[in-house]
C-alpha cells in the first residue's frame, strides 16, 4: 500500500511544483509586496512551460526534431489576440474572452500543425526539421505582410492586454492553464496511447509490426503540441502588446528546443524546471544588463547552457551529480534502497533516454567519445 | 487439421535485375510448427518481410485463411493476423518488460479506448489499462518473465530478450506466428526451454508457426514440415526429414 502510495506521489510532483509556485506568488500578491516585474516574470514562465511541456511530446517522446514550435505559438497569439480583441467588443468578461480566444487559438494552431504534418512526418529526423523550420519562417513570414495584423508593426493589443500596473491576474489564469496543459500531457503519456507514441520513438520497425498506427499516432502528436502552442501564444498575446512577427523567431523555437534538451528528453517535470530556470535566466540578464553590457546578454547565457549541458553528460561528474539527485535524496530521507534498474512508474524511468536525436550534436557541443563508455547509460542496442 | 492457413502463390521480389525471392510456394496448415531453412542469403527474412507487408511482392501473392493480403500495410497485416519478430531483436529498449507487451496488446478490440477518452481520464481508461495489465502478465508468466517485469527491456539478458519478443508478438493475438531464428545466440538448455515453450503456445493459443531457424536440431525436432530456401528459390519441401537429406540441400550446405 505504501509503494502504492509513493507511485502516486511521484505522479504528481510536476503538479505540486507549478501549484506551489502559483500559491505562493498569490499569497505575496494578496499582502501587496509582489513587485511588478516578478508577475510579469510569472507569466513569461508559464507559457514557457506550456512550450517546452508541449514541445516535449513530439522531441522526447515521439523522437522527431520539430524546430517550428514558434511557428505554433505565432498563429496562436496573432490569430488568438485578433480574435479577443474582436470578442472584448461583445463580451464584458476578460477572463471569458480570454478561454475562449486560448481555445480557438489553440484550435487553429493544431489546424497548421495538422496541415504541415500531414506531409512532413512523412520525414524523417534532420528533414522534418527543416521542413518545420520553414513552416515556422513562412508563418511569421505572412503574417508580417497581412494588414489586418498590423504589417511589419505588429498586431497592436492594448485593447486585450492585461496591464501588469492594474491588473496582475495574467498570471494566475497562465498557470491555472500549465496546470490542465499537464494534466492533459500526464495523460496522454501515462496512457496506452503514450504507450504506442514511445513505442514509435524506440523503434519504428516493431511499431509498425506490432499493428501500431504510426501515421496517425505521429500526426496526433503534432497536432496535440501545436494546440498547446497555440493556446501559449494567445497568453502572450495578452501579455504583451504588440505582438510582433519578429519574437517568433527560428531563435525562439531553439530557445524552446534547448529548454526540452536541459530538462531531459521525455522529462516533464524536467521540461518545467528548464523552462523556468531558461526564463529567469533571460529575465535577469534582460533587466540587470543595459546599454552596451545588453550584448553581453547572449555569450552568458550560452555559456550557462554550455555548462549545463556538460554537466548533464560528462562521466567524471556523475558522482557528483548523482550526489545532488533528487531521488536518491529522496531515498535517503525515506531509508529505502533502490535497484538501478527498477523502474518505479508507470512511465518508465525517462531521464536517462537516449533519442533517434542526438541532442548533444544539435547543441555543437560533442561529448559523444565520453558517452560511448558510461556505463550507467542504457545504450541503444538491437540495432 | 486439414485447415490451410497461410498459402503464398508464386510468391516472389526483385530488387532490380536480382530475384531474391523467386516463386516461392508453401501451404501451411493449422496448428502446424513449419520450419523455414537454407544458407546464409537464401531470402528466408525476404519471405518474412514480404508476408509481413514490409516490402510489397512483384510477382505472386498470398493469402491467409484464403483472405488475400497482397498490397496490405504492415499494420493492416497485423491487425489480420500475422505477428512477427526480428532476426535483429527489435525490442522497445527503453520501455519496460511489461509496457513492451502491452504495446502488442495495444489494438485488441477488448481494449479499445479512444484517445480522449485517456485525455480525460475518463474511467474506461482505468478499466482497460488494469485489464491490460493482468492480460500481458498472463503472457509474461508463460514465457517466465513474470519476474522481470518492472526491469528495462535492454537490461534483459538476451535470451530473455528473445522470449520477450516471441511474447511481445504473441500479445498481438496473431493465427500465424512468424519467428525469425527464435533460438540463435541461445545456449543448448535455453534452446531446449523454447521448444517446449514454443510447443506450449502453439497447443495454448491454437497457434500456426513459422520459423526460420538455423540449428538444425532445433527444426528437426519441433517442425513438421520445411521448406529448404536456396538463392531465392525453393530447393526442397515437405516432411522434415525427407528434405534435410535431400541430396540437393546437403550439397547447398556442405558442398559436394
Amino acid at each position: 500500500m505504501s509503494k502504492l502510495k509513493k507511485l502516486k506521489l511521484s505522479n504528481y510532483v510536476c503538479y505540486i511544483m507549478v501549484a506551489a509556485v502559483m500559491v505562493v506568488s498569490f499569497i505575496v500578491a494578496q499582502t501587496g509586496n509582489l513587485p511588478r516585474s516578478y508577475s510579469n516574470l510569472l507569466v513569461q514562465i508559464a507559457y514557457s512551460i506550456i512550450l517546452a511541456v508541449s514541445l516535449n511530446l513530439v522531441v522526447g517522446f515521439l523522437g522527431e526534431l520539430s524546430l517550428g514550435h514558434a511557428g505554433f505559438m505565432c498563429v496562436g497569439a496573432y490569430v488568438g489576440s485578433y480574435l479577443a480583441m474582436q470578442l472584448a467588443e461583445v463580451i464584458d468578461n476578460k477572463l471569458i474572452v480570454l478561454i475562449l480566444s486560448m481555445l480557438i487559438g489553440g484550435l487553429l494552431a493544431a489546424f497548421f500543425g495538422f496541415l504541415v504534418g500531414l506531409p512532413a512526418l512523412r520525414l524523417k529526423g534532420d528533414y522534418l526539421a527543416i521542413v518545420t523550420l520553414a513552416f515556422g519562417e513562412i508563418v511569421r513570414t505572412v503574417f508580417k505582410n497581412m494588414s489586418v495584423f498590423g504589417k511589419a508593426m505588429g498586431l497592436s493589443t492594448q485593447a486585450i492586454k492585461y496591464d501588469s500596473r492594474q491588473d496582475t491576474s495574467l498570471y494566475l489564469v497562465s498557470f491555472i492553464t500549465v496546470l490542465v496543459v499537464l494534466f492533459f500531457v500526464q495523460n496522454l503519456v501515462r496512457s496506452k496511447h503514450g504507450r504506442a507514441i514511445t513505442a514509435i520513438r524506440d523503434n519504428e520497425i516493431a511499431a509498425k509490426a506490432m499493428g501500431i498506427n504510426v501515421t496517425f499516432y505521429k500526426l496526433f502528436v503534432f497536432v496535440i503540441a501545436a494546440f498547446f502552442a497555440g493556446m501559449a501564444g494567445v497568453i502572450y498575446g495578452h501579455y504583451t502588446t504588440p505582438v510582433l512577427y519578429s519574437f517568433f523567431s527560428y531563435n525562439y523555437s531553439i530557445e524552446i528546443l534547448v529548454m526540452v534538451v536541459l530538462g531531459g528528453m521525455a522529462s516533464i517535470n524536467g521540461s518545467i524546471i528548464a523552462a523556468a530556470l531558461i526564463t529567469f535566466i533571460n529575465f535577469q540578464l534582460q533587466s540587470h544588463l543595459s546599454g552596451d553590457l545588453a550584448a553581453l546578454k547572449y555569450l552568458i547565457y550560452a555559456l550557462i547552457l554550455i555548462v549545463l549541458v556538460i554537466f548533464n553528460n560528462a562521466p567524471k561528474l556523475a558522482p557528483i551529480k548523482d550526489k545532488l539527485s533528487p531521488k536518491l535524496l529522496f531515498a535517503k530521507i525515506t531509508g529505502k534502497k533502490r535497484h538501478p534498474g527498477d523502474i518505479r512508474s508507470d512511465a518508465g524511468d525517462w531521464r536517462v533516454i537516449p533519442t533517434k536525436i542526438k541532442m548533444d550534436e544539435v547543441l555543437s557541443v560533442d561529448l559523444q567519445q565520453n558517452t560511448e563508455f558510461t556505463p550507467d547509460k542504457p545504450q541503444k542496442g538491437g540495432k | 487439421m486439414s485447415e490451410i492457413v497461410l498459402k503464398t502463390e508464386n510468391l516472389g521480389i526483385s530488387f532490380g535485375g536480382l530475384k531474391a525471392v523467386d516463386n516461392v510456394n508453401i501451404e501451411i496448415k493449422k496448428r502446424q510448427l513449419y520450419g523455414l531453412v537454407g544458407p546464409n542469403g537464401a531470402g528466408k527474412t525476404t519471405v518474412f518481410n514480404l508476408l509481413t507487408g514490409v516490402y510489397q511482392p512483384t510477382t505472386g501473392c498470398f493469402y491467409l485463411d484464403g483472405e488475400k493480403l497482397t498490397g496490405k500495410t504492415q499494420e493492416q497485416i497485423n491487425h489480420k493476423g500475422i505477428a512477427r519478430t526480428f532476426q535483429n531483436i527489435r525490442l522497445f529498449n527503453n520501455m519496460s518488460v511489461i509496457r513492451n507487451v502491452m504495446v502488442g496488446l495495444h489494438n485488441q478490440p477488448e481494449f479499445k479506448c479512444n484517445p480522449f477518452v485517456s485525455l480525460f481520464r475518463l474511467p474506461g481508461h482505468f478499466k482497460t489499462e488494469k485489464a491490460m495489465r493482468e492480460k500481458a502478465k498472463e503472457i509474461l508468466r508463460i514465457f517466465d518473465l513474470e519476474d522481470e517485469r518492472n526491469n528495462l527491456a535492454c537490461n534483459l539478458p538476451y535470451g530473455k530478450q528473445r522470449k520477450l519478443e516471441i511474447a511481445r508478438a504473441l500479445a498481438t493475438n496473431p493465427k500465424l506466428l512468424l519467428l525469425d531464428e527464435p533460438a540463435a545466440g541461445m545456449n543448448p538448455y535455453e534452446t531446449e526451454d523454447l521448444m517446449h515453450i514454443i510447443r506450449r503456445i502453439r497447443d495454448e493459443f491454437d497457434l500456426t508457426i513459422l520459423l526460420i531457424e538455423h540449428d538444425m536440431k532445433f527444426v528437426s525436432g519441433l517442425c513438421d514440415e520445411i521448406t529448404v530456401l536456396n538463392f531465392g528459390t525453393v530447393l526442397a519441401q515437405g516432411t522434415t526429414d525427407e528434405a534435410l537429406n535431400n541430396p540437393e540441400v546437403i550439397k547447398a550446405y556442405i558442398g559436394e
